[in-house]
């Protein structure tokens, strides 16, 4: 590259400069390489960040098991139940009951419905989330349809249940909860 | 600041090895040369700039008025997805990186950029990158239309089909901008002239060795998240999936990591071209140089806290909230003391108002609006109106047009003459000047009263009450994109002929790239300067 200077001097410019860059390079490509890997790492970081903050409302997939530490009777909350169901599974998937009231620390039980509307089998599987998300961490379910997978024939339709408490240490400024589960078709990934 | 011996340069010893040159396509396709693969950049970021822009005239042709006239919906948003994409990864990225590619060996006194050969790879192969994103127009499915954020599950369970052009597109794009940022920190860290220490560098390389830095970091999560997309779309993997455990707010969490830090990856080269050219034209020093590598350095800091300001209305907690409220909102520290830089400067400074001069000052009034509205936008209760409203598009457009892009034109016009070696022609430059200024304002800033109004971003169709205003805009749109081929006049006038530029046009410059000859010779400083 660098004409029209002297050999020797070309030849021991290069050197060190040749030894600084390839030093510089590994430290960069070491970084692109590790960034890569870190943007992989926030997967689980995110996971475990959510569980101890409650950031997005996801509530635990592990049953609940039920501590007699009284029930606050000063405080109502009222937990609200909403359903959805995802893009292209044919079911009808409701709440049997819309809201309930709970003191903390109560248990509650209540039924969500669900039919298969079309001629073939299907395998749903309820995912639910808890607004506002610092609340997912209260929201205790001893047993929930969620915990397992729905497989539903055609046009069956079952009731599901679900038992809960809201933890009584919820914090003071959260009056309502509103538990959504949003409904997925499955049926392909249980298949393969 | 620095002094430099003229060494009776160079230069005269330089010019008779340019016969070993090669000649046509066979230059620019084997070209290891700096100055060539800068040229390469430059070019190639105005083709993607004018196709960029000509889907922009699309889109506000459909919204001249209310309904739909031109375009269906989907293409529609095929068009405001790929423009996103081509003006930040084709047109403004490409751009700054051309000019690092130009001047930074020039403004350190290197013969050329450290690693010649990845340079040349690093360029050679984003044309294909665009090939891919471009050609998936020409396809069945249609170009990719879930918006330049991609998020999931727009672009994975919602795909139109396009997730694996788009996704190998942006790796492409990736790993070319990941090899152009380690050669600039490679070249900065070890090709430093004689005696130019860390805090003699000018502003200009400063912030292309923090942005290069940036890149290094973020690009690799970039790099990552679309993998995870791909896998998602094509290979049964949930990472954003709710169905099986993912969650699709993970996904804007990880792409905003990277797209935060994106966002000053795409201003940081712009304040190092104006902290150049304000100086020059007003014949002061930069007024308080360590001070803006300081706030340089914290804005690139900050950037990588500050991303969950996009996703205010994803249900956050309140701490999260005020968490990333209070960090953007400390961003405007570093980024007020830049705007006092450059005010400072001026200040009682022999002012004379060049083109460069203009594009520069119209940055720094145009890119602190666009930085007001950003911090309108930082306020998570008000967010919740603004969010998803043409206010967002009227911000990132100040930041971004008449921010990066406006200090590009200022760049090109300043070393223009030291790159051809003619003068531009003036009068043609003042008019691509006004008429940029004047329509990119009627173009974007009705557009806050349109988004405070509540009118959405990415819709085809409005409802009656914005149809004024919305015309006005078209209007405004259509005005600047012609005046860019104004720009283009300027420029091949510029390469053809024009008055022979001296070694150092502007009196007030400073600088090692201002002791070589105009146009610099193909090869320069074989022999470093020396820095007292």
């Amino acid at each position: 590259m660098s004409k029209g200077i002297e050999p020797e001097e070309k030849a021991q410019i290069k050197n060190t400069v040749k030894t600084n860059n390839t030093r510089v390079i590994k430290k960069l490509v070491l970084t692109v390489f590790a960034m890569f890997g870190f943007g992989f790492a926030l997967v689980p970081l995110y996971d475990v960040f959510c569980d101890i903050t409650g950031l997005n409302g996801k509530t635990s997939n592990v049953a609940a098991s039920y501590t007699e530490d009284g029930i606050d009777t000063s405080r109502i909350v009222i937990v609200q139940f909403i359903t959805r169901t995802a893009k292209g599974i044919p079911w009808k998937f409701e709440p049997m009951i819309n809201e309930v009231t709970v003191h903390p620390g109560e248990v509650k039980f209540v039924n969500f419905y669900a039919k298969n509307k079309s001629n073939r089998d299907i395998v749903g599987q309820a995912v639910p989330s808890v607004s506002p998300g610092l609340a997912a961490n209260y929201f205790q379910k001893i047993e929930c349809f969620c915990f397992t997978q729905q497989p539903l024939k055609a046009q069956e339709e079952v009731e599901m249940g679900l038992q809960f408490y809201v933890d009584i240490d919820l914090p003071k400024d959260i009056t309502t909860l509103t538990l959504s589960y949003t409904l997925y078709d499955i049926s392909e990934k249980v298949a393969s | 600041m620095m002094t430099t011996d003229t060494l009776n340069n160079t230069n005269d010893h330089d010019e008779h090895h340019d016969e070993h040159q090669m000649t046509g396509i066979k230059r620019w396709l084997y070209t290891t040369n700096h100055k060539d693969i800068g040229t390469l950049y430059l070019w190639f970021s105005f083709i993607m700039f004018l196709t960029g822009g000509a889907m922009a005239m699309v889109i506000r042709a459909e919204l001249f008025q209310p309904g739909l006239q031109i375009v269906e919906p989907d293409f529609f948003n095929q068009l405001t997805t790929v423009h996103g994409l081509i003006m930040v990864f084709g047109a403004i990225m490409p751009a700054f990186t051309g000019f690092a590619n130009w001047m930074l060996p020039m403004m350190i006194g290197a013969p050329d950029m450290a690693l010649p050969r990845m340079n040349n790879w690093s360029f050679w192969i984003l044309p294909f990158a665009f090939a891919i994103l471009l050609g998936s127009f020409f396809m069945e499915s249609g170009a990719p239309n879930f918006g330049w954020t991609f998020y999931a599950p727009l672009s994975t369970t919602y795909s139109n089909g396009s997730t694996a052009f788009f996704v190998f597109a942006v790796h492409i794009m990736g790993i070319s901008s990941i090899m152009g940022a380690i050669n600039i920190v490679v070249t900065i860290m070890n090709l430093r002239a004689p005696g130019m220490t860390y805090m003699k560098m000018p502003l200009f390389v400063w912030t292309f060795f923090i942005t290069a830095y940036l890149l290094i970091a973020v690009m690799p999560v970039l790099a990552g998240v679309v993998t995870m997309l791909l896998t998602d779309t094509y290979f049964g993997t949930s990472f954003f999936d709710a169905a099986g455990g993912g969650d699709p707010v993970m996904f804007q969490h990880i792409f905003w990591f990277f797209g935060h830090p994106e966002v000053y990856i795409m201003i940081l080269p712009a304040f190092g071209i104006v902290s150049t050219t304000i100086p020059a034209f007003s014949r002061k020093k930069l007024f308080g140089y360590s001070s803006m590598v300081y706030a340089t350095s914290s804005i690139a800091l900050l950037s990588f806290i500050v991303w969950a300001h996009h996703m205010f209305t994803t249900g956050m907690p309140l701490f999260g909230e005020l968490f990333f409220m209070y960090c953007t909102m400390l961003i405007a520290v570093p980024t007020g003391v830049k705007v006092f830089n450059w005010v400072a400067t001026m200040w009682r400074g022999s002012l004379t108002f060049e083109t460069p001069m203009l594009f520069s000052i119209a940055f720094v009034i145009l890119f602190t609006i666009g930085g007001f509205s950003g911090l309108m936008l930082a306020l998570t209760p008000v967010d919740f109106q603004y969010h998803d409203t043409y206010f967002v598009v009227a911000h990132f457009h100040y930041v971004l047009v008449t921010g990066s892009l406006f200090s590009i034109f200022a760049g090109a016009y300043y070393w223009l003459p030291k790159w051809t070696g003619h003068m531009y022609n003036d009068a043609l430059s003042k008019w691509h000047f006004w008429c940029s200024l004047i329509s990119v304002n009627l173009l974007f800033f009705p557009m806050h009263f349109l988004g405070l109004a509540g009118m959405p971003r990415r819709i085809p169709d409005y409802a009656l009450q914005f149809a004024d205003f919305n015309k006005w805009v078209s209007i405004g749109g259509f005005a600047f994109g012609l005046s860019q081929l104004i720009f283009l006049a300027v420029v091949i006038k510029c390469i053809k002929g024009g008055d022979k530029a001296p070694a150092k046009p502007w009196d007030g410059a400073e600088g090692l790239e201002w002791t070589v000859a105009s146009p610099a010779p193909y090869h320069t400083f074989s022999t470093p300067p020396k820095i007292d």
